[in-house]
């Protein structure tokens, strides 16, 4: 054993063997925000308040989709994730669960209808 | 015998006077502000579902978001979003090992906070 390191003798002793997914998910979430969040508000806030042609007319051009499109899925996939550690802080027991299956299901409820309705604007 | 001096005894600072650090002010801040951002998102989702379903219906939407109160909304949920920007580019970099010592901690705390309104001001004057 004396030539064994630290490393290996710690490998593989973890009780679950996993448990480092939902702080990866946010991390690489995070950075993919960080490149799409200065594009969206960028692309998408001078749409408010412009007429509807014109609004139909910016959202079927590729780049302005395609943003948004990747803001709304990726950024409600962030909320789902970072809204359920503020969930599992503060509840416990059967309100917990409920609060983090309606969480789940409003994140990919709204990402479904912004794609939804960004694919028709397009199309 | 335990509790002869009940009523007489210095407390603990209670938390309505107890002054929050600023790392935890901006601790706070992040976990507040990603959550509200839910408020502008889905905004913006029923937005965008009325422009692709027709004229009517995105004139009722775009009344809402463009109205004094939907303004509000979506200029406190741009403050929030280059907040929780921010905070998140301070995570990134404690998440490397760095910055964790008090003072560079507060500096970035001050920079989240700063640099927020900052990025809030230029994108309210630019779009």
């Amino acid at each position: 054993m004396a030539f064994v390191t630290d490393r290996k003798r710690a490998t593989g002793l973890g009780s679950a063997k996993t448990g480092t997914e939902h702080f990866w998910s946010m991390t690489v979430s995070s950075v993919g925000l960080l490149i799409l969040v200065p594009l969206f508000v960028f692309t998408f806030g001078p749409m408010l308040g412009e007429p509807h042609e014109a609004v139909v007319a910016h959202f079927a051009r590729p780049f302005p989709a395609i943003v948004a499109a990747l803001t709304l899925v990726v950024g409600f996939m962030h909320f789902k994730n970072g809204a359920q550690v503020l969930i599992e802080d503060y509840t416990g027991g059967l309100t917990r669960k409920v609060l983090i299956i309606g969480t789940i299901c409003l994140s990919y409820a709204a990402a479904a209808t912004g794609l939804f309705a960004l694919a028709r604007i397009a199309l | 015998m335990a509790d002869v001096n009940r009523g007489n005894r210095p407390l603990s600072p209670h938390l309505q006077i107890y002054r929050m650090p600023l790392t935890a002010i901006t601790s706070i801040l992040t976990r507040i502000t990603g959550n509200a951002l839910i408020v502008g998102a889905l905004l913006i989702v029923w937005w965008l579902l009325a422009a692709s379903s027709s004229p009517e219906y995105f004139a009722i939407a775009d009344g809402v978001i463009t109205s004094w109160f939907g303004d509000l909304v979506m200029t406190l949920s741009v403050l929030a979003l280059w907040y929780h920007t921010l905070a998140g580019v301070r995570h990134l970099i404690w998440d490397t090992g760095r910055g964790l010592d008090l003072p560079t901690a507060e500096k970035l705390g001050w920079a989240c906070l700063i640099g927020s309104v900052v990025l809030t001001v230029l994108t309210v004057a630019i779009v």
